[in-house]
């Protein structure tokens, strides 16, 4: 893996507070925690409330795992690996992510 | 097998309970049931009566309805007196003549007021007190009087004395006997209830003999006593005992006891086998038990005898513990201490008016009896002592002294109690019981109520019930656990004092001195809510915007499909044509999908991130601000038009309404909160059922709290009446205040009075007399956060930094693809995901007059 693109300044993402982003044609929701001010990046579509929704959820835990909740009907998917915590065949795409400078950047091949 | 044809004669509290238990019982199939009712109304509840004089409705008293009935196979025959009853070709012949065969008769016929035979005792404005016809005579007969007097000074006599007072009568009581109560209470407790009773305003006469009723000069009436004495009124109550109501069972040749009563057996049985007779009419042993758990009982005994049990009725305790003009008292067991060598323990506080005296055995280790006044605390111990024949502690005589601070108070825990005592006896729950439920994960007052129903009755057993809940779950291991999530291990409650307290401003400063973790979808929302509560910050500060839900970050609330709806606040309802212009332009130029709300005003649906602050910006410039509709906050005062326009209003509830909501705009709370005014008593507003429901009367402002519609509607209970405007907001301030800081997350009014200790009495307790001392820091916590009222849209909309958040990419300027809309009745929709599926085809295009893709 050795491309990367940027999709947002470094600044522009609050932690704690989600954003989308349009990364090669998908839509990638961004979060970085407001307690260890790490970045995930995740698809944006909410598959059981069917809607381009996630980066608008809160970003908490559960246990050990960082989380986000949906903001449609609250199910609770692993920044990390993308799995729903509620529902063992739901998993989200996932997306590896770094800070060049001051920009974020997602890898191009994820 | 053919059907056995039930019926039921008296649609009274046992009546009914005797259906209930029928139609909840594994054979209930087997059965056909028809009840006669020579009342208008389905069983109501005799026992809270009283409450109607202090706002509760015949409906609130109802104990069932037609639905119910009809759901069960029930026929109900209202306003049907039975006159006959064949037994020998088994039917019964009601009033009007409509025959009704049986195979089981129940009689269930009640009681009915005695009235003395003095002459001129027949006249209007000398009434009784046993049916809710009886309360809207009272009430429409004290309406016309200035003086009212009660014959009677028994346990019913002295509720329709507190009746009369209500009403704004100056009341006295005359009673024949040298005390009051006579049947309850002893000599010293009889002395004591007639001081405080007195003190209370209400004129009481012993040793009184009524001889006659005659025209009054003063008032209407006068009565003249057997002492040559003589007392004006202008109506009179005859509250001087009950007899059973054994009519129908005489003319049929049905047994009946020498001064009265229809003779039953331990099996609820007649003489004759087929007719059961239960309740206030029966007489079993000797007795008829004027008492409704007694009549509950022999309802469960004809249920399980005529299904082919074997339950037999065994008699019942008459212990009573109640409220009477705000006095309580009790009286368990042998209070006149009348079994042989009973002794006496007696506690006579004259100056704090209290009055408690124990009965034990001749050899001191037993209890027989107890009468308690003023201070009733000891009731539920004492009766479980006398029920379960416990043997006494060391020095009975501490059970009825006070405990001084430090000292731990003396009596039996309830770990004492066997699994057989009885707790509830409305609905015969036993410690054994609850401990069952308590297993099976009834963890609160809630589970208990549901899984038991204990404490649902009279409700006189929710302290023991709570003990009882509360020991069994320390027995278990059970911490009683009220974390409000993993990362707090504090209640909300807890939290909202700590916010408070210790002054913190942000949830990060929360969770590294209180928390542990990341927080999540529970407590940051919680957190931000507390925050703004106390603080009022402008909640899309940096340090705030990650606690909020995307509804409180985009300041409108997330549809379906991802879009918002905009919803303006139309303070009370009321608004301009030109606002209402304004509105009808906006949701024009973006297309939006416009309703009117059940809050009175207007929601625009279908807005997306990078519109709303356009929308916004026009509503703003035209003098709209934030409704909140997204926010856990005060929403909306709905108002009805009132004394401006209203042929019939008695107040301005608009303008109310209107300076009501202005002052409490952007208050947020643990739920959301409704309001409501009326203008009068016809209610167009319906605010008794919001939080804060207010209606205008002649007198004055009548405050209703803690109603609610929703999921599980609870009507308002009536707080305080003849308010001016300042005593009102100072109430709702202490009032909202009071349950910001106490209440759990997502707890409406309604449930978080419900689970209040000390209930509606102890709210008023706390808000109208301050019993906590608490009154000015309320209002004045109030006043700091109504202060910091902002419109966040406004200043959402001043902040260039603030408004880069509102576009669905945060590096692109392309919108949303997954949005498509069917029109409908000439405004769009989402379109469904088979309507999305379909879309490319061209058979649903040629259908669907336009599918609009929102991508511009
Ligand atoms: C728009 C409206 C329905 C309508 O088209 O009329 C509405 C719409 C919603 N209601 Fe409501 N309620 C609306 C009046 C009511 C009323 C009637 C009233 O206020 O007089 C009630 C019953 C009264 C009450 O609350 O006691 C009502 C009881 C609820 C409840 C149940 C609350 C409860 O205590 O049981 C919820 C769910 C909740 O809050 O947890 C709810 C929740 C919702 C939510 C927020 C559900 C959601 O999360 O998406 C809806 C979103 C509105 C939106 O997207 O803009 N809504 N809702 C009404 C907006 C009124 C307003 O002007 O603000
Ligand atoms: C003001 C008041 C306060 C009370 N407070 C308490 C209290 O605090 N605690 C307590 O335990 N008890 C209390 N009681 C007593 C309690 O209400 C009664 O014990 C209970 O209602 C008895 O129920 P029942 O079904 O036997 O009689 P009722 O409830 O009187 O029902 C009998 C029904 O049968 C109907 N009926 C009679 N004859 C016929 C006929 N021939 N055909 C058709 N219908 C007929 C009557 O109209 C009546 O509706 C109170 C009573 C009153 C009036
Ligand atoms: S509640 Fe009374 S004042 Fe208000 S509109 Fe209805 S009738 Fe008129
Ligand atoms: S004793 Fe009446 S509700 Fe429990």
């Amino acid at each position: 893996m050795s491309e990367w693109i940027s999709v947002c300044k470094d600044k522009d993402l609050l932690p704690g507070v989600g954003l989308c982003a349009l990364h090669l044609g998908e839509q990638v929701a961004l979060f970085k925690s407001d307690v260890t001010n790490e970045i995930y990046a995740v698809s944006n579509y909410d598959p059981i409330g069917e809607a381009n929704v996630l980066s608008r959820g809160i970003i908490g835990s559960v246990g050990d795992a960082v989380v986000v909740a949906s903001p449609l009907y609250k199910q609770h998917y692993n920044l990390q690996t993308g799995q729903c915590l509620e529902d063992e065949t739901v998993c989200l795409k996932t997306y590896a992510t770094r800070v060049q400078g001051d920009s974020i950047e997602l890898a191009l091949g994820s | 097998m053919k059907k056995q044809r039930v019926v039921v004669v008296g649609n009274g509290m046992v009546g009914h309970k005797f259906i209930e238990n029928l139609v909840n019982h594994a054979s209930a199939s087997d059965f056909d049931i028809v009840t006669f009712a020579e009342e208008s109304r389905l069983a109501y509840d005799r026992v809270q009566m009283s409450s109607y004089f202090s706002g509760a409705t015949a409906a609130d008293l109802a104990l069932t309805t037609g639905e119910y009935y009809q759901e069960h196979g029930v026929t109900v025959r209202l306003n049907e007196k039975v006159t006959e009853i064949n037994k020998a070709e088994k039917y019964v012949v009601s009033e009007s003549g409509h025959k009704e065969s049986y195979d089981k008769l129940i009689l269930a016929t009640g009681s009915y007021p005695f009235v003395p035979p003095i002459p001129g005792a027949n006249q209007p404005h000398c009434l009784t007190y046993r049916t809710i016809d009886d309360l809207e005579m009272i009430e429409s007969s004290a309406g016309q009087s200035k003086v009212g007097v009660v014959v009677g000074g028994g346990l019913l006599g002295l509720e329709a004395a507190n009746a009369l007072k209500c009403a704004g009568l100056e009341t006295h009581v005359v009673e024949f006997a040298p005390r009051l109560m006579a049947v309850q209470l002893d000599d010293g407790g009889g002395k004591l209830l007639r001081r405080k009773i007195e003190d209370l305003g209400v004129q009481v006469h012993t040793e009184k003999n009524t001889k006659q009723i005659v025209a009054g000069e003063t008032c209407r009436y006068r009565m003249n006593f057997a002492d040559g004495s003589f007392l004006e009124t202008d109506m009179i109550v005859f509250s001087a005992g009950i007899r059973p109501q054994d009519a129908l069972a005489k003319s049929s040749g049905i047994a009946l006891g020498e001064r009265g009563g229809i003779v039953v057996n331990d099996q609820c049985q007649t003489s004759d086998a087929d007719i059961y007779a239960i309740g206030e009419c029966a007489l079993w042993d000797g007795k008829i038990f004027g008492l409704v758990a007694p009549g509950y009982s022999m309802a469960k005994v004809a249920v399980s005898q005529i299904s082919g049990g074997s339950d037999e009725f065994k008699g019942a305790d008459m212990s009573t513990k109640l409220k009477l003009l705000g006095v309580d008292v009790a009286s368990i067991g042998d209070a006149h201490a009348v079994t042989p060598g009973a002794q006496c323990y007696v506690y006579n506080d004259g100056v704090g008016q209290i009055y408690k005296k124990l009965v034990v055995s001749a050899d001191g280790k037993k209890l027989l009896g107890a009468v308690l006044l003023g201070d009733v605390e000891a009731y539920g111990n004492l009766l479980q002592m006398l029920l379960n024949d416990m043997t006494l502690p060391e020095n009975p005589e501490a059970l009825i002294l006070p405990s001084f601070d430090g000292q731990a108070p003396v009596g039996l825990g309830v770990d004492a109690l066997p699994d057989t005592a009885m707790i509830c006896s409305c609905y015969e729950v036993t410690k054994g019981q609850i401990k069952e439920a308590v297993a099976a994960g009834a963890v609160d007052m809630g589970g208990i109520k549901a899984s038991t129903s204990a404490s649902t009755g009279c409700g006189g057993c929710a302290a023991l019930t709570k003990q009882v809940l509360d020991a069994e779950l320390t027995n278990l291991g059970y911490e009683v656990k009220t974390d409000l999530c993993e990362h707090f291990a504090y209640s909300r409650k807890q939290l909202a004092d700590i916010v408070r307290v210790k002054k913190i401003k942000t949830f990060a400063e929360l969770l590294a001195s209180h928390g542990k973790g990341h927080g999540c979808e529970i407590c940051k929302p919680t957190a931000g809510s507390i925050l703004a509560s106390f603080w009022n910050d402008y909640i899309l500060k940096n340090e705030h915007i990650g606690l909020q839900d995307t509804n409180d970050i985009f300041l409108g609330n997330m549809q379906k499909d991802g879009t918002y709806s905009i919803v303006p606040r139309v303070v009370a309802g009321e608004i301009t044509p030109e606002k209402l212009i304004v509105l009808g332009e906006v949701a024009k130029e973006f297309n939006l999908y416009t309703k009117i709300t059940g809050g009175q005003r207007i929601d625009l649906f279908g807005a997306q991130l990078h519109e709303l602050p356009l929308i916004w910006k026009k509503l703003v410039d035209a003098g709209f601000e934030t409704g909140h509709a997204y926010g856990k906050s005060v929403r909306t005062v709905k108002s009805c038009v009132g004394s401006t326009w209203c042929r019939y209003g008695v107040d301005d509830s608009v303008g109310l309404a209107t300076d009501i909501e202005n002052r409490y705009k952007g208050l947020r709370s643990p739920h959301k909160l409704k309001f409501a005014v009326s203008g009068c008593t016809r209610e167009c507003a319906e605010a008794q059922c919001k939080d804060v429901g207010i209606i205008a009367t002649e007198k004055g402002w009548s405050l209703y709290v803690c109603g609610n519609g929703g999921m599980r509607p609870r009507h308002a209970d009536l707080f305080a009446t003849e308010l001016d405007r300042e005593t009102l907001i100072k109430y709702i301030d202490r009032f909202l205040m009071f349950y910001i800081r106490t209440a759990d997350r997502l707890q409406r009014t309604s449930v978080w009075l419900e689970n209040l200790e000390g209930g509606l009495g102890y709210l008023k307790d706390v808000v109208i007399n301050d019993s906590l001392g608490l009154g000015a820091e309320l209002e004045a916590e109030m006043q700091t956060t109504l202060g910091n009222y902002q419109c966040e849209w406004k200043t959402t909309l001043e902040d260039a930094t603030k408004l880069s958040r509102f576009k669905h990419f945060i590096n692109s300027d392309e919108v949303d693809d997954n949005l498509s809309y069917v029109m409908e009745r000439g405004q769009r929709r989402p379109a469904t995901a088979e309507e999305k599926a379909s879309a490319s085809s061209t058979a649903f295009k040629a259908q669907r007059i336009d599918v609009l893709e929102v991508a511009e």
